[in-house]
């Protein structure tokens, strides 16, 4: 069953887009947190991608992509009223919200999108929202716009110095724990060596740490476990047990690994689709 | 005993031609080719009907077996097709899959001889003859359905096995059925895990399609207990929920190393080459498989020789199954066994895993092996392995597939609390019918079970559509 495209958004042009789904049985269903697997063409490939925001009374859930293989490229072929072949959700365990004081969400990159969500479940929760978001330059920053919408407070870095703080997220994510003892809970999503980075910060100050792992996936419902990670010391399966874990428990050295387990086939496929397209 | 009485002389077992062993070993065509009209007819006439047909007892759904024998040894084989449908949703699955050894063949009286009659190859041919005769007769609706009435409609969350049995049962007695299907394919185990060289998924097809123009609705990409809940479709004005959401997550051996790249369960394996195609990888699909050249596979069931077959096709040097009994305990299908022996996989019996190895890159380079013996029996029977001190080998391997079967899947379970459970995690149904916790929602096939076959998954469906039907008196 397709799922049609409302409307397409090019935030960072080629390279990442912001999609609106008319999914109304997704958007009834989902929670901050959880995920849906695509397919974008018959014996294409299925890819789990975390969901942006959802409008439950419009019927619809919003994903945003980095193009980064053939199945992300075929996605950003797509326009405004096309269709997707398939689109299965919502998957995943919903991130845990309570009312528990100031929650630091930390964005980086396209995951930036993904915390958004999170974001504003703890916004709606009642949680004091303190973004932190970071890019290599001002013109790859997402999602600035919706997250200051809501956020009590919105903190930006880039590498470049070209907006706000030039470094990391996680010096001001340091900074931010060193001046303000009450910090409940962070939360941390983006590429793996930034929530690595997030966690190493956040463990001398003792405060839980939440991480949203993009392991490689093929079903998404608990069947094969490709997106095994080790999480003290134990094996979980990120689609089921996840996505969400503790992030001064998992192995991210094994998980960036794993990642590239099929970087050969992905480059292959990529440009085997690009000489393709561009004859 | 009455010596004088004129014995009468039975003809051999006729054989399935089959593609020959070294040309099906790289190909994902069916190997086994079915017999021809003729063949099934002479292999038919073989059968003594039997007042007391022992086959029926061993068949999970009871399909009247001497009655479409006989057909088929007259020639009719669409009376016969009409007889297996009466009690089986699937024939041209169950004549493929199906451990006819234990069960039909196994209750045959020609078994004593060793020749029990082909059951399963005749359902086969059956089920295809049809198949490829009647297609126009399917496309304008012009065969024996109910049409759905009276506003009776009942839900079918899965649609493997025991789903589309359920399924199948209720529509054709004038239910109207809606299959709620995590994947983007109906099938289940049929299409995500029996190879397309045991299974055509051209065959599976025919079958849902079949079921489509009896009134069963498909739902694709709705996941029970995340896109649609039980409680809710029974609030929606559904009669009855059928749950036959299948295995789940993979067992894994639980020894170091298991995360290595190039380490996998069986499931994802054979999802990556059956459902997304991977065989035609980067061409005509884009799902790729992890290449292996030294490929090992842990465990013995049918599970484990698909995968191995599986990895002879993708193009291994070398393919060997792990086992820590040995041949005679093996739990596969004799056929698959024999099958996977003639495509050129070896068989390392005795040995069970201590650890994968990997290099600097975290890349699976050998599996180090435990050497066993068989020691006393155990409470079951079997003799039990016991580790031979200090014989500890390793084993060159890129690629290591662990078929070693499944836990039950927490998804539906963890999101509808009302539902018994067992102590294993698997959903409690009453014996009989097949029904839960819940009233008016049944379960059947692995989710209650755990893994077990495609039949017993179907007699489990049927059962609970014969109660359905019953209380819907239908």
């Amino acid at each position: 069953m397709a799922t049609k495209i409302l409307l397409k958004e090019s935030l960072i042009p080629g390279t990442t887009s912001k999609l609106v789904l008319d999914a109304p049985h997704i958007a009834r269903a989902a929670r901050p947190g959880h995920f849906v697997m695509l397919r974008m063409a018959e014996n294409g490939e299925r890819i789990p991608l975390t969901i942006a925001d959802t409008d439950p009374d419009r019927g619809t859930i919003t994903i945003v992509y980095l193009v980064m293989g053939k199945s992300t490229a075929l996605l950003e072929s797509l326009n405004s009223g096309d269709d997707i072949c398939d689109v299965c959700g919502p998957l995943g365990r919903a991130t845990h919200i309570e009312k528990a004081g100031t929650v630091i969400c930390v964005g980086g990159g396209t995951g930036i999108a993904a915390m958004h969500h999170i974001a504003k479940g703890h916004h709606r929760a009642g949680n004091h929202v303190v973004g932190i978001i970071g890019a290599r330059s001002k013109n790859l920053l997402l999602f600035e716009k919706e997250l200051k919408s809501f956020a009590d407070e919105l903190l930006i870095s880039t590498d470049d110095g070209s907006y706000g703080h030039k470094g990391f997220v996680t010096e001001l994510l340091k900074a931010r724990l060193e001046e303000d003892k009450s910090v409940a809970e962070v939360v941390a999503v983006g590429p793996v060596p930034m929530m690595a980075a997030v966690a190493d910060t956040t463990r001398p100050f003792g405060v839980k740490t939440t991480v949203s792992l993009n392991s490689i996936m093929v079903d998404g419902i608990g069947m094969c476990g490709a997106c095994r990670v080790t999480v003290g010391g134990k094996t979980r399966f990120a689609c089921v047990d996840g996505p969400e874990f503790d992030g001064h428990l998992v192995d991210f050295a094994e998980l960036r690994r794993r990642l590239g387990a099929y970087r050969a086939q992905e480059t292959l496929s990529l440009e085997k689709y690009r000489c393709h397209c561009h004859g | 005993m009455d010596n004088t009485k004129p014995r009468k002389t039975i003809a051999p077992r006729l054989d399935m031609p089959c593609q020959p062993a070294d040309v099906r070993r790289r190909n994902f065509r069916e190997v086994a080719l079915g017999y021809t009209p003729e063949m099934a007819m002479q292999e038919a006439s073989r059968c003594l009907q039997c007042k007391k047909p022992g086959c029926m007892k061993g068949c999970p759904v009871e399909v009247p077996i001497p009655a479409f024998i006989a057909e088929v040894a007259r020639g009719n084989f669409d009376a016969a097709y009409r007889i297996i449908k009466t009690t089986n949703s699937l024939p041209a699955v169950c004549g493929r899959v199906c451990p006819q050894e234990h069960q039909c063949e196994g209750g045959c009286i020609l078994k004593a001889k060793g020749q029990p009659i082909a059951i399963g190859r005749l359902e086969r041919f059956v089920a295809d003859h049809y198949i490829a005769t009647t297609a126009c007769e399917q496309l304008t609706g012009a065969s024996h359905c109910a049409m759905p009435a009276g506003g009776r409609k009942i839900a079918c969350i899965g649609s493997g096995p025991s789903s589309l049995t359920c399924a199948g049962y209720c529509a054709a007695r004038g239910i109207r059925v809606d299959v709620f299907e995590a994947l983007h394919e109906p099938g289940g185990v049929l299409v995500y895990g029996i190879p397309a060289f045991r299974l055509p998924k051209d065959v599976v097809r025919k079958e849902v399609d079949s079921m489509r123009q009896s009134g069963v609705t498909f739902h694709t990409n709705w996941v029970g207990g995340r896109t649609v809940q039980v409680e809710q479709l029974l609030r929606d004005g559904y009669d009855a929920v059928f749950i036959g959401v299948g295995a789940g997550l993979p067992v894994f051996l639980g020894v170091p190393g298991e995360n290595l790249i190039g380490v996998f369960s069986a499931n994802e394996y054979l999802t990556r080459v059956n459902l997304g195609r991977a065989y035609d990888f980067p061409d005509g699909a884009d799902t790729p498989v992890y290449p292996g050249r030294h490929v090992t596979v842990f465990g013995a069931g049918n599970v484990a020789m698909d995968a191995a077959r599986t990895a002879m096709r993708m193009g291994a040097e070398s393919v060997h199954v792990v086992y820590r009994r040995t041949r005679a305990e093996m739990p596969a299908r004799r056929e698959e066994v024999e099958h996977a022996e003639e495509e050129g996989v070896q068989f390392e019996m005795l040995a069970s895993p201590t650890q994968f190895n990997g290099d600097e890159t975290m890349t699976l380079r050998s599996v180090s092996l435990q050497r066993m013996r068989l020691g006393e029996a155990d409470a079951s029977g079997r003799r039990r392995p016991e580790p031979v001190e200090g014989d500890i080998y390793e084993l060159e391997t890129d690629l290591a597939i662990v078929a070693l079967g499944t836990r039950s899947n927490p998804i539906l379970l963890d999101a509808t609390p009302a539902l018994a459970k067992n102590a294993r995690g698997y959903i409690v149904a009453d014996e009989e019918t097949g029904e839960t916790s819940i009233p008016n929602v049944f379960a059947g096939g692995d989710i209650v079970t755990g893994a077990a076959t495609v039949i017993l998954a179907m007699g489990a469906g049927r059962r609970a559509a014969r109660e359905i039907c019953r209380r819907l008196g239908a």
